[in-house]
């Protein structure tokens, strides 16, 4: 085994080198993907902050958003990535596969329950007439946030997805880097949560 | 629309949206010409599917192309699908231009709305379905042979981006049988494209193309990105790469950070028409403006996305056929990087006009000027490169002398126009279509068709007749001054581009000789083909499978050719920055190795196909409004990302057994072959083994 650094976490165990060059351009090819989307997002930021005063005598950010739900869909949103890098160290160490899928079902479980929670956000926002055809902030909005919750969405169903594949083929190194690159996925969609509850909730209930 | 089973079926669809109909209700020649359009493409569709038939070629066809990952086979069908969307999008400049030189105080024969269609699938196609794909081709190519790998980092990944590329052009072709497209030019500016003023599907078509085409690219970049970084043979460290190399990697990178910006451009645009959403609207507090920032924030550097990857082409061609060393390597690759990272800080130069404050169109101004420093550092090197070479004008070399002297005209007129003063006065005439053409055909068309020529006889085992390379290479040349100098003049006088007809009885001259040179143009693509169809009827006096026909530098040069799947029976060993060269001269690079290992390739996949497919009807749907189908299609993708996740027999081996046969079989072949010098490699001499010099 070659002493160059591996993947952080990464534990495919006695494996042969190329599994392991192959499972480090698999990650490094996702860290990519994920700053292509940031590029999206970090767009998504900027139309939203030049669009903002854009209200048109329609409801304003001050009249829309409600600190308390966001702020407990903050912290949902940051234990489940608590939940995640526990299923990350049980991958790891090998423990046996309940403990694994036991932390991957909580994970699962408060984003549904933060997707619940938005969802519902966005309910009470369209009782107030707040719809995204009413002004060019609120299509900012909405482009905005529920893209986040669209990729909470993804990281859902791949949940599912990876908790089948743990049952069908066991840790093999293809699921566990994929485990990984899921890993990668929802710790960025906290980053982003984190941008959207300053930049959003935060900015708007300040002004 | 009301309620009933049609438009739950249909959606929007009416029979006025096929051209045939149009034709049969108002004959006129407008009309006439859409309606031959869509015949074409349907005869066309239909007579290669009877074609592929009758040889008995569908099995062959998806089991050995469509289904393949092999990054050869899919850089091929690439550069296949580029020379398709090239013959229609340049029929189309011809008939924009026969219609200007018949306009002159006049009607022409083609009517507005028909033309404005015409300038804005020429531009649509030839940016993203003609040299995005021709580009990506070339990269998917050569990059992993120059690199010694066995193939890209991510070969589904590859088939899938290549598929969706060809739904969107799929798409393209559609918009010309049913309905109508976009009218708002290749940038798609609203509010002219919103929902009030174009409320047909054409600006749906032209979302919908883009988008998948953006997304494709994205995907490309991240998987050259990652090749490039992660898959070089041992000892190929990041300064012995080849520039083209180089270049690739830079546009790979471009197009991880600007595709995104045209992808979020396009999506705001559809949550316009599709949610009635207020991004870009004349109300509500929609800000067009938004739109220009995101779209040239793509714009621009998909120039450079365009020209780095020609620049690499040059830098490679120059050394080899000046049998030169690439001379100052280091400041080219400098130079690559300086562009790559200039190209995001410009963007604002295409739209001077706008009303923002001096100060900020003079930033960017003396920004857009500094990208032609690092520019002519890049001339000056390949100057230096031929300066006391021996210089060979095949016709890759002509290509690249073209350029060199076209491309810094081209870079002249692109300094004016980074004069906000200047801008103010000739913004929106032909003085700006002839610079960005100026700029955009030698410095990618001619950089592609020198890739074309050079690394033809790597990929298919036979040298391009020479002869029509040069009636074509004289063609293009000769087409491209005739067609786009005039256009200097015309708008320098005030003639406005995309437009229709003209009332100034002075310009009838020029439009004349640029209508001329647009012929000389479809005939240089048409010596293309007649060269393409005589090279394949000569095969055989041609051959080069020994593989280094020019005498080559880099290690696509090492092996047969065609290369094999797996491209190296033995991953090489990099020592230089020329290792082929080198080691022809050091000693004997063909010493066959002492034991041969099984290799894994990865096993045929029908995923990338299948995505594009639906992705296109996906897209085709929405265009229609035909929700049952979009929703079927989306949950389609979904079902086939996840069942293929599933899979776990994906790689496929060939034994060493099998890899020692086909190895040594070349190694015969190129023992057999008898070296010829460089003053007759244009001859049927050229086996594929150059003679090396002492
Ligand atoms: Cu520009």
């Amino acid at each position: 085994m070659s002493d160059a650094v591996k993947h952080a976490g990464l534990n495919l165990g006695a494996t042969d080198e190329e599994t392991h060059e192959q499972a480090e351009s698999e990650l490094f090819g996702f860290w990519v993907f994920l700053m292509s989307d940031a590029v999206i997002f970090a767009l998504l930021f900027a139309t939203y902050g030049v669009m903002l005063p854009a209200t048109v005598g329609g409801p304003t950010p001050a009249s829309e958003y409600k600190i308390a739900p966001a702020f407990v869909e903050t912290l949902i949103l940051l234990t489940s990535s608590f939940t995640y890098g526990m299923a990350s160290i049980a991958m790891k160490h090998g423990e046996p596969r309940r403990v694994l899928l036991g932390w991957m079902g909580a994970t699962l479980g408060l984003g549904v329950v933060f997707l619940g929670l938005e969802l519902h956000d966005f309910a009470t926002m369209f009782g107030d007439g707040a719809w995204p055809s009413r002004s060019g902030y609120l299509s900012s909005f909405f482009a905005l946030v529920p893209l986040h919750g669209l990729h909470v969405l993804v990281g859902c169903v791949w949940l599912v997805v990876m908790a089948a594949q743990v049952l069908t083929f066991g840790l093999d190194a293809r699921v566990k880097i994929n485990l990984l690159r899921l890993g990668l996925f929802w710790h960025f969609l906290d980053i982003v949560w984190i941008a959207i509850f300053s930049v959003v909730y935060l900015q708007g209930l300040i002004r | 629309m009301t309620q009933g089973l049609w438009p739950a079926l249909l959606g929007r669809f009416d029979w006025q949206a096929l051209p045939f109909v149009r034709a049969w209700e108002t004959p006129t020649v407008s009309e006439i010409i859409g309606a031959g359009a869509a015949s074409i493409v349907i005869v066309g569709a239909i007579g290669l599917m009877a074609l592929l038939t009758y040889l008995h070629a569908w099995r062959y066809l998806w089991k050995e192309w469509l289904t393949s990952l092999d990054h050869k086979r899919i850089g091929i069908m690439y550069v296949v699908l580029a020379f398709v969307m090239l013959s229609r999008a340049l029929v189309e400049a011809v008939l924009m231009r026969m219609q200007q030189a018949s306009a002159i105080d006049a009607p022409g024969f083609v009517e507005p709305d028909h033309f404005a269609q015409l300038f804005s699938t020429h531009g649509s196609i030839m940016i993203f379905f003609m040299a995005m794909p021709f580009l990506t081709g070339v990269i998917n190519y050569v990059t992993p042979l120059q690199i010694g790998a066995r193939d890209v980092a991510f070969p589904l990944l590859n088939s899938i981006s290549l598929w969706l590329t060809g739904g969107a052009a799929g798409l393209m072709m559609v918009s010309l049988v049913i309905g109508r497209f976009s009218t708002g030019g290749w940038s798609g500016y609203p509010p002219y494209t919103e929902l009030a003023f174009s409320p047909d599907v054409g600006p749906d078509y032209w979302i919908w193309a883009v988008t998948l085409g953006s997304v494709a690219s994205t995907l490309t970049g991240l998987n050259f990105a990652t090749t490039i970084y992660k898959m070089r043979c041992p000892g190929m460290t990041l300064m012995r790469m080849p520039l083209f190399v180089w270049t690739a990697l830079c546009t790979s990178i471009l197009m991880i950070f600007a595709m995104p910006p045209l992808t979020v451009a396009t999506a705001l645009l559809a949550l316009d028409r599709y949610l009635g959403a207020h991004f870009f609207t004349n109300d509500l507090g929609g800000n067009m403006m938004m739109y220009a920032n995101l779209f040239w924030l793509f714009g621009h550097p998909e120039v450079y996305i365009l020209i780095l990857p020609a620049f690499g082409v040059y830098s490679e061609v120059v050394s080899t056929f000046s049998s030169k060393e690439l001379y100052g390597y280091t400041s080219l690759v400098l130079a690559t990087m300086a562009i790559a990272v200039l190209s995001f800080t410009v963007w604002v130069h295409h739209f001077f006009t706008m009303g923002q404050n001096a100060n900020l169109n003079a930033v960017f101004g003396i920004a857009t000027m500094t990208i032609g420093v690092p520019t002519g550092v890049k001339i000056y090197d390949w100057i230096w490169t031929m300066f006391r070479g021996e210089v060979r004008f095949t016709v890759p070399m002509l290509y690249s002398l073209a350029f060199m002297m076209t491309f810094v005209l081209g870079g002249f007129t692109g300094i004016l126009l980074a004069f906000p003063p200047l801008d103010y006065l000739v913004h929106n005439t032909l003085f700006l279509v002839a610079h960005f053409h100026n700029m955009l055909i030698p410095g990618t068309l001619y950089g592609m068709l020198a890739a074309y020529h050079y690394w033809f006889p790597k990929a298919f085992g036979f040298r391009l007749n020479e002869r029509w390379g040069r009636i074509s290479f004289g063609c293009w040349v000769v087409g491209f001054y005739t067609a786009f100098m005039p256009l200097y003049v015309l708008g320098a006088s005030g003639a406005a581009r995309r437009t229709q007809a003209f009332y100034e009885p002075a310009f009838r001259p020029w439009l004349y000789v640029a209508g001329v040179g647009a012929l000389i143009l479809l005939g240089a693509l048409a010596s293309l083909f007649v060269q393409l169809w005589i090279s394949i009827r000569d095969r055989d006096a041609n051959r080069v499978f020994a593989g280094d026909p020019w005498d080559g530098r880099g290690l696509e040069w090492s092996v047969s050719a065609p290369p094999p799947e797996f491209n190296y029976a033995v991953l090489p060993q990099v020592a230089a920055r020329d290792p082929f060269f080198d080691g022809k001269r050091a000693g004997d690079p063909y010493a066959a190795p002492a034991t041969y290992e099984d290799i894994e390739v990865p096993r045929n996949s029908m995923t990338g196909p299948v995505i594009g497919i639906v992705g296109a009807a996906l897209a085709f749907a929405l265009v229609w409004h035909i929700w049952w189908l979009a929703i079927l299609c989306a949950l389609g993708i979904v079902a086939a990302v996840i069942a293929r996740s599933f899979a776990r027999d994906v790689h496929r081996t060939v034994t060493a057994a099998e890899v020692a046969r086909i190895d040594r079989h070349w190694r015969a072949a190129v023992a057999e072959a008898k070296p010829i010098p460089r003053h007759i490699e244009t001859t049927s001499a050229n086996r594929g083994l150059a003679e090396v010099p002492a």
